[in-house]
């Protein structure tokens, strides 16, 4: 072994790759873009609302808004981390728990609309067709027939485990048995009760927009306890100083206006509106 | 059989499309992920080679650490990466959090110990056959770490592969740090979790179609070159 060429072309290869490494990582968007984040849940995502309201207010205002869809329990603790401008969800204790300690400003009703408990078409529990869904809970566990939970702390479980407390049963002593906590977000629980056929609770958006329904429809609805309310809100720049504060005010407060409430009811699939605007009426300054 | 029969439906027309939507989630999946596994190897190469030929005490216990290293669950590392890059986190201040970079990050993590354990494998063995020519040439071990990366770099051609699977297959870590946000930083794995949460089982599958494809065509991009440059060689 006379020569040692190796190093020298190990070094060649090592500039080459870094060469591409820097090409490749290079972010190719502007540092002056902007944007905010919005914790949201994955019912308003995918339900497809936000594709449909989000380019207006951007062509409007010139600032992209970036969605992260998670459960509820899990946006709100992102919030509490900083790492988020604006939240909306659906958990209204959890979300004046969350302006009391600080994290927000202010919360504010932007939209509603319903949950539903589907179920497959043999219908075990004999609950089609009925309205009441604390009895319907009831007739369930009675039949021990399979219901599925989210079990993920998002606003749709934290809503089921308030009608199982008024139906005065506690479905976790039977988990693993007919009670099926499957921890995942609402899509998820649903391809896995299709899958089981086990009765959900849902919120009605996520279900119009479900492509994997099999044989279940709507068993329970029209339960006045079955009301979904959406709330804004701001998180505090004093709290959390790294918010974009201004473009993250800009888009509340569109959200709350007419226009942003106006997009929030225009959006249908296949002719049903999915949410309902319901804001407070805009203040009239002098 | 009807989804798989729709999934190559759905996956085809979309390709034959140009799907302006899918070929952004492409590219930023290839850009996240060999970005990744280029940082895993700048690091990953040199440390493996070093632990193949040094020799210290405690040495065991550091090669156990690492092979167990390998098995890091995705979910695990972006947790931890999210707890760090937080506005709450000591990385805060880097405002990474939701960007392709803290997903480059949470993906090298992941494959820096899968470069590290199997080239200090490959290059162990190496440096058996040639430990009395290495030395008859006046090399210490550590000098001669540059000489054996490079006597070993078709066997090492196949640990990076290994490490660019990891990185481009993976969900749980990317999701949590990148946070799926369309047209930022939606990837092939995290398109595919959400079309199959929303029901769409046919196009997640049709993705997921696609991502084994291309998969393909890196593997064989690397045997090709691999090809050329043993022919340059001979």
């Amino acid at each position: 072994m006379k020569r040692r060429p190796f190093p020298a072309r190990l070094g060649r290869a090592l500039a080459a790759g870094l060469v591409a490494l820097v090409a490749i990582a290079n972010p190719s968007r502007a540092a002056d873009d902007r944007f905010i984040i919005v914790q949201s849940t994955t019912s308003t995502q995918n339900s497809g609302l936000f594709d449909h309201i989000l380019p207006i207010f951007t062509a409007k205002t010139g600032i992209e808004v970036r969605v992260v869809a998670v459960g509820t329990g899990q946006a709100i603790k992102n919030a509490e981390n900083g790492d988020g401008d604006v939240l909306l969800v659906h958990a209204k204790p959890a979300e004046e728990k969350f302006v009391e300690e600080g994290h927000g400003v202010a919360r504010t009703d932007v939209m509603y609309n319903d949950f539903v408990i589907v179920g497959p078409q043999d219908d075990p529990a004999g609950i089609d067709g009925t309205s009441d869904a604390v009895a319907a809970l009831r007739a369930i566990a009675e039949a021990k027939a399979p219901f599925a939970s989210r079990a993920d702390d998002s606003g749709t479980h934290k809503k089921e485990l308030a009608l199982w407390r008024e139906a005065g049963v506690d479905p976790t002593a039977a988990s693993g048995s007919w009670y099926r906590e499957t921890g995942s977000g609402m899509g998820a629980t649903l391809n896995v009760a299709v899958g089981m056929g086990a009765y959900v609770l849902t919120d009605r958006a996520t279900w119009i927009s479900f492509a994997n329904k099999g044989d279940y429809s709507i068993a329970v609805e029209g339960d006045d306890r079955l009301f979904n309310q959406y709330g804004i809100i701001l998180v505090d720049p004093e709290r959390h100083p790294n918010v974009r504060a201004e473009d993250a005010r800009t888009f509340v407060d569109w959200m709350l206006s007419p226009e942003g409430q106006a997009a929030i009811a225009g959006y249908e699939i296949d002719g049903l509106q999915l949410f309902f605007p319901n804001a407070p009426a805009p203040v009239v300054k002098g | 059989m009807q989804d798989f029969g729709g999934a190559f439906v759905e996956a085809f027309s979309r390709v034959l499309a140009a799907d302006a939507d899918l070929v952004e989630i492409v590219v930023l999946s290839l850009r996240v992920s060999l970005a990744a596994v280029g940082i895993a190897c700048l690091i990953g190469l040199p440390l493996g080679a070093a632990l193949a030929v040094a020799r210290f005490p405690g040495r065991g216990v550091v090669l156990v650490l690492v092979n167990a290293l390998m098995g890091l669950p995705p979910v695990v590392v972006g947790l931890a990466v999210y707890l760090l890059l937080s506005n709450a986190g000591p990385m805060g201040v880097l405002q990474l959090l939701y960007t392709p970079a803290a997903m480059i990050v949470a993906q090298c993590v992941l494959v820096t110990p899968i470069v590290v354990a199997l080239s200090r494998q490959i290059i162990e063995s190496l440096h058996q056959e040639y430990d009395e020519q290495l030395r008859s040439m006046g090399l210490s071990r550590l000098q001669a770490v540059p000489t054996l990366l490079w006597e070993a770099r078709f066997g090492l051609l196949t640990v990076i592969l290994a490490g660019f699977g990891r990185a481009i297959a993976e969900v749980g870590a990317v999701i949590i740090v990148g946070g799926n946000i369309n047209h930022v930083t939606r990837v092939m794995t995290t398109t595919i979790a959400l079309e199959t949460s929303k029901g769409n089982l046919g196009l997640a599958l049709g993705l997921g179609m696609i991502l084994l494809v291309l998969a393909i065509g890196v593997n064989a991009a690397v045997m090709v070159l691999r090809g050329a440059d043993r022919t340059a060689h001979a």
